[in-house]
Formats: C-alpha cells, structure tokens, sequence
C-alpha cells in the first residue's frame, strides 16, 4: 500500500493527523470526488461510531472498485437508520435481507455477479456484506463461517459495538465481561456481563484460513481505509472487525466516540491488527498505554465496577484480560505477536488466573 | 427425448434446461439426488455459466439465492421437511421481497418423531409464505412444472414451490419426455428482472417500510398472488401448445360428469385414486376425482365450478392440522361454503403409510352409504391407539409416546420385537 509510513499525530488528543500529509494520501472527508455511500440525513445517534465507521467502510471500498460495489446489510442499527423509507442514505446498489443471513446473501450476489460478468462481459461487480455484532457474531454466524469456508469472494465488515444496540442494550457474544446490559443487568454477587464468555471473531475468521482478516478502530480511519482498500485487493473471503463506540449502549457522551475508540485499544482491550491466511502480518502498536480505568470510566455500563461498593475483582480480571492481549499480540515496543494468540476468554475458563 | 430414467435426475435435467445462473445445495433426503444431479451438471460443463454452491444449511440455501435473484440471477434450489422449517424465515423474506427463486420441495412429513417418508406436511405447512405452491401428479408432471415455473414465477415477480412426493416421485424410474434446449429456450425467455442490484441504477431493497403503508404492500402482494391463477393456467396452455402434452394448469377433473361424489387430491396418490375409481365404475360405483394442481393460489372459483354437480366431496389431506384436521379441507370449504355439500375430511399416507386402492375404495364406499365421518384417518391402527391410551390413564410415567406406539405396533402385528 501506497500509505505514508510516518503519522502525524495531533498534539493532546493523539488524533492521527492529515493536514501534513500530501493531497493523494489524504482522508478526504469533505472530498467533492467523495462517493458519500452513505449519505448524511440518517438518523442514526448523535456520536454514532456504526455510522461512522460505515461511511469510511463502504467509501473506501467504493473508491478502491471505482463503485462497482453492491451491498447487503444485516438487520441492526445500521440498516434502521439508513433506510426509514422513503428516505434512504445508500448511494450504492444497497439490499437488506434479514437479520442472520447477510454472509449468504452476498455469496448469493457474488455468484450472480461471476455469472453476469462472465456472460455480458464489463468490470466484476464486487460485494460488501455488512452488520452489527449481533448479526455477525451471534445469529448471522453460521452463514458467515459457511461463507468463509467456501473462500466466497465477499468482504464482511462486522462493526461491533458490543451488544444488540438496536433492540435496547442486550447482551451478544460481543459482549465484554462485567458490562451492565439489558440482559446482564447490575444484579446478584457477579453483576454485569459473565466471565469466560463470549467469542473472537476475528481470530476464528483467521482460524479458515481466508486470505485476509484485519481488526480496526474508528480512531484511525486512515487505517480502515487502507485495510478495506487491501481487502479489495484480494478475492475470497475476507473479514474486517471495526470496534464501534455505541454512545448510547456504552452509557457515553457523543463528544467521546473516537476517543473510547482509541482508549479500547490504547488499553489493549481491542487489538488492532491484520491477517493473511491466517497468520498475523502487521499489529498496531500501542503508542502510550492507556489504564483500563481511563477507558471504562467514561462509560455507565462499567459504573459499577467502580465507587466504593465496587467489585475490585472484576476490575483486575478485566486489567488481566488487557495485560494478556498486549503480551500475545504484542502491542508494546518490539514485543511481537504469537502466530495465533488464543481467544482472551481461554484463560478464564481455564481458570487460570 | 424419450428417458426411462429417476424423477430425481429428470426434473435435475428440466432444471438445467432453464438455464439457471446460480444453484445452491443442501442435502436432505428425499430432495438430495435433485442437487447431486445438478452438481454434475454444472460440474461437467453441460450446464454452462451457472454457480454451483454447497452451502452449509438450508436457511443458508434460500439467502444464497435470495442475494443472487436480488442480483439478478435465475436462481434455483430444492429441499424438503425439516429443511424447509429451517429456511421458513428467509422463504417467507423471498416472496415479500417479491424474488422469483424456484424451489423444489420434495415433500416429506416433519419431525418428531423423525420421519424421512412422504406427505405433504413440510410443503402445507408454509402455505402462507406467500410462495406459489404447485404439486405434481407424476413424473413427467414434475418435469413439465418446473419449466413453467421458472415462466410463471418470473412473470409475476413471485416465488415457487414444485412440490413432488417425496421417494414415490423422486426416487421412482419413470419413463419422462425431456425437452430439447431449443424448445425450453423457445418457451421460457431469459430472465428479466423488475427490479435488480444494478450499479448503474443503485436503489435500496429491503427497506423497512411501517404502518402507512405496509397494508398496500401486502395487499399488492396478495393481488398479484390472484393473478397467479392466470398466468398458471396460461403457462400451462402455452406449455401444451410448445410440447404437445397437457401438464399443471390449476385443477385437474377426472370423470366428474354425473358423479354425486367427488374426491380432491394433491400429488403422487392421485393416480392410486383414478385406478380405484376405474375399479369402482366397473362395479357401477360412480365417484369423480379432482386433482388440485394449484394449491397457492388456491383456485377457489374454478373449484366450486367443476363441484356444481356434486353432493359429496371426499378430501384426501396428507397433512394434518393437529386438533382441528386436513389442511386441504379447509381450503376446500372456504371454496364451497356458498354451496350444499357434504365435505369430509379423510388424513391419509401420513409419513409414507401406502394408500392403498383397498383402503381408497373403502373410504368411497362409506362415504356413498352416508357412513363416512367427517374427518377419518385412513388405516389408523385402533388397537394401537387404545393400549397407549389406557396406559396413559393408568400411569404418569409412561415414557416418550412415539416409542411406545412402535413398539406395540410391532408386538402387535408381528409378534413381538
């Protein structure tokens, strides 16, 4: 990739800069040439990650296949406030079908377009699949294995923001541990979401093998777009992770999106990093360790996890959960990431803390 | 071209003759050799510019065609019983999205218990999808109806159902008059989508759409479902004047002139009832017969139609609804309701049970001697049900029934495990 090796990072918020950089590497937000595939008049919440992180997403991959793209979108957040019909925000070729079949849609339309290709001749239509955690993680995730077993040629972007925000803040297998939900509500002697629990996508999407998986951040969206430009320039299966604050879900301020973005993996709770067929080829490293607490403590769905009537055990669990992505992914210094670090709830349900 | 070959690989041929794009497949029995058939097909190269995907379940199969008819393919799968449950949510998505999938459904009971046997109680049971659902008599019919499915569906922007009995249909070796290409091409025109994934012209598809106008949504639905009458009956028409044979069509009349009674039925069992009712004129019994070609949409008019003449109305429904009675029979009575007729309701074949001509003829006979009752089980086996019954009352503890009910039936009538 054609990406500047040096980052100019902004004094103070750490927000990678871009004003310093030539024109042609430039994010372009407010680009004319810019194919806004997911245009503004949504309705999505003020400091909505998803939203953002979708309109980078899907611009990204448009420019990258000169708009030759067509989209399917799982039920979810996403999907509600871009489409209140007759409004729409999609400037692409946009289906929603249902809320756990959205990987079998695109290899449905990847087929058609292969067919079609081959018969009219012209440019591959290239697909995008895409849908929250819920859709991805837990319902959706049958077809999404199928999809990547058969290597079908479809990039699904999962845009986790850690729970079923869509219908009221419940629990998903996204879901970290201790978080207030719906569905784990602040009740009993373990409050908050269960230990040992949950699945990581990412590295099971690496466990297939498939030619490319890459974690992201809303923080850099720089980086998003240069992963989602690569993954276009691979066919098969592949996977894109973006953690996507939820303002609303997290118990957060608008303003604070990015920045528990960055926090979530300047912690090491959420390692950003890239795979080719199955191996890990690039991590993002940590520039300046952030405390756990700095992260959580912006978000009411870990209030409880601090004051005085804290459960302090849950908070060292959850600091070991950080510490253990930093050593196997290696997110420090020149420390360096194991081939395939295990899921970090291994350990929990090893007991082995 | 005249075949003596397995209804299985004769409706795979018929398919590939339509020159479907994408083909998605899951196996389940009785449907499996329809897809395996298809893969050659596409494998060898005799099928050309057509996808071939083994998916990993059928809620996956319906969604792979789902995204690629979105996309503007000619898509195709099969699938039978328990598969058909498992895909009901992305069938009923199929036909609100208006995508014209056809869809082999080799019918087959739904568990539990288990049951990989023929009736109709997988295809019945999605009969409010919204899918076109027709049935075929017999091979040659299975073979027919899948050309003019692609050709009704497609017209209508709806999906469809081919229902084929299960093993009586799919496994049987039949002879079968397949098609040439060039008069299935001559037939069925290439698809023409109404509406598509098209980078050119990009719009949203599936978009929520709430109480102001979600009424007109369905009702529109509902009104190009009514329209399906037609094109069925045309494509039907258009299908005898390209191959020269009669095949679907909505109803199908056989020896109703004169007859106070008159049986309806769907599928295979129908030729088991014309050989019962030939037997039966012989004897100077005279009993008519209806086959329901149609079953979505159901033909209503044209049935009460063809009933003008008749008393009795014998349904044959291989499917049960439990705790009320046949399915079909329902549908037969919204049809007659204006009309004076004595409607019985008789479930038979229920997982594969045979339908005999012996059993037919004495369900015709009682139903002529006012012995019928409303709603009869053919064949069921009393001694069986009693003893479970009696020890239901006799004790809480009595185990898993389905267990207890084979086990007596073979201790009953073969002496013993």
């Amino acid at each position: 990739m054609s990406e500047h090796q040096i980052k100019f990072y902004q004094t103070g918020t750490f927000t990678v800069g871009n004003r310093l950089l030539d024109p042609s590497q430039r994010s372009g937000q407010a680009n004319i040439e810019r194919f806004n595939s997911l245009n503004s008049g949504h309705r999505a919440c003020q400091g909505c990650g998803e939203a953002l992180g979708a309109r980078y997403t899907v611009d990204a991959a448009m420019k990258a296949t000169d708009g030759n793209l067509i989209a399917a979108n799982a039920t979810g957040c996403l999907e509600v406030f871009s489409t209140p019909y007759p409004e729409t925000s999609w400037q692409l070729p946009w289906f929603h079908s249902l809320f756990g079949n959205t990987a079998a849609v695109g290899t449905g339309m990847a087929a058609a377009m292969r067919v079609k290709a081959k018969k009219n001749g012209g440019p591959l239509v290239r697909v995008l699949a895409q849908g929250g955690d819920g859709g991805t993680t837990d319902i959706g995730f049958g077809c999404l294995s199928g999809m990547f077993e058969r290597n079908d040629d479809v990039l699904y972007v999962c845009y986790d923001n850690e729970g079923y925000m869509n219908t009221g803040v419940q629990r998903s297998s996204a879901t970290p541990p201790a978080v207030r939900t719906a569905t784990t509500q602040i009740v009993g002697s373990h409050p908050g979401n269960a230990f040992g629990q949950g699945k990581e996508v990412p590295l099971i999407a690496m466990a297939h093998g498939i030619p490319y998986v890459a974690t992201a951040s809303i923080a850099d969206l720089r980086d998003l777009e240069r992963k989602v430009k690569k993954a276009m320039t691979f066919h098969g299966a592949r996977y894109i992770h973006v953690l996507v604050p939820c303002p609303l879900g997290w118990g957060a301020a608008s303003k604070d999106t990015v920045k528990l973005a960055r926090l979530a993996q300047e912690s090491g709770l959420f390692p950003v990093f890239e795979a080719e067929y199955g191996e890990i080829t690039n991590v993002t490293k940590i520039r300046k360790l952030a405390p756990v607490e700095d992260y959580m403590k912006l978000q009411k769905r870990y209030a409880h996890l601090f004051g005085p009537k804290a459960d302090q055990s849950a908070l060292i669990r959850i600091k070991a959960i950080a510490e253990r992505n930093i050593r196997r992914f290696g997110l420090l210094g020149d420390e360096r990431s194991e081939p395939m670090p295990p899921a970090v709830q291994a350990d929990e349900r090893a007991d082995r803390l | 071209m005249l075949k003596q070959i397995q209804g299985s690989q004769g409706v795979a041929q018929a398919i590939a003759l339509c020159r479907p794009e994408v083909i998605c497949a899951y196996p389940i029995s009785p449907q499996t050799h329809i897809v395996e058939a298809l893969g050659a097909l596409t494998g060898s190269g005799k099928l050309e510019d057509c996808e071939f995907i083994n998916v990993e379940s059928e809620f996956a199969a319906m969604s792979v065609a789902i995204g690629s008819s979105v996309a503007g393919a000619r898509s195709y799968t099969a699938t039978a019983s328990q598969g058909l449950l498992f895909m009901a949510e992305a069938v009923y998505n199929a036909s609100g999205l208006g995508l014209p999938i056809v869809m082999t459904v080799a019918s087959r009971s739904i568990g539990a218990p288990i049951n990989i046997w023929n009736d109709h109680s997988d295809s019945l049971s999605q009969r409010d999808s919204g899918w076109l659902q027709i049935f075929a008599e017999d091979n040659q019919e299975a073979v027919d109806m899948h050309i003019q499915a692609f050709k009704i569906a497609e017209e209508l922007s709806i999906p469809i159902m081919v229902c084929m009995d299960g093993f009586v249909l799919t496994h049987a070796y039949e002879r079968m008059d397949i098609p040439t290409q060039e008069q299935v091409d001559a037939y069925l025109p290439p698809y023409d989508p109404r509406q598509k994934l098209d980078v050119n012209h990009p719009v949203s598809i599936g978009a929520m759409v709430g109480p102001e106008a979600f009424t007109e949504v369905r009702y529109l639905f509902h009104h190009h479902t009514i329209e399906a009458l037609q094109a069925i009956e045309k494509a039907s028409e258009d299908f005898e004047k390209a191959f020269g044979r009669k095949s679907g069509g909505l109803l199908s009349p056989y020896k109703i002139e004169g007859a106070d009674t008159i049986v309806l039925a769907l599928g295979s069992v129908i030729g088991t009832i014309k050989d019962t009712i030939d037997e039966m004129e012989k004897e100077g019994k005279k009993v008519g017969l209806i086959g329901i070609k149609s079953y979505r949409p159901f033909p209503d008019k044209q049935l009460a139609e063809l009933l003008k003449g008749a008393k009795k109305v014998v349904v044959i429904d291989r499917a049960l609804q439990v705790g009320i009675g046949g399915v079909v029979t329902d549908d037969v009575i919204r049809a007659t309701r204006k009309m004076d007729l004595d409607i019985f309701s008789v479930i038979a074949g229920l997982g594969g049970r045979p339908i005999t001509k012996k059993g037919l003829k004495d369900v015709f006979n009682k139903a002529m001697n006012g012995e019928l009752e409303e709603l009869y089980f053919l064949d069921l086996d009393k001694e069986v049900v009693e003893k479970q019954l009696k020890r239901e009352k006799e004790d809480r503890h009595t185990g898993p029934l389905a267990e207890a009910v084979v086990r007596d039936s073979v201790s009953i009538h073969k002496g013993g495990i």
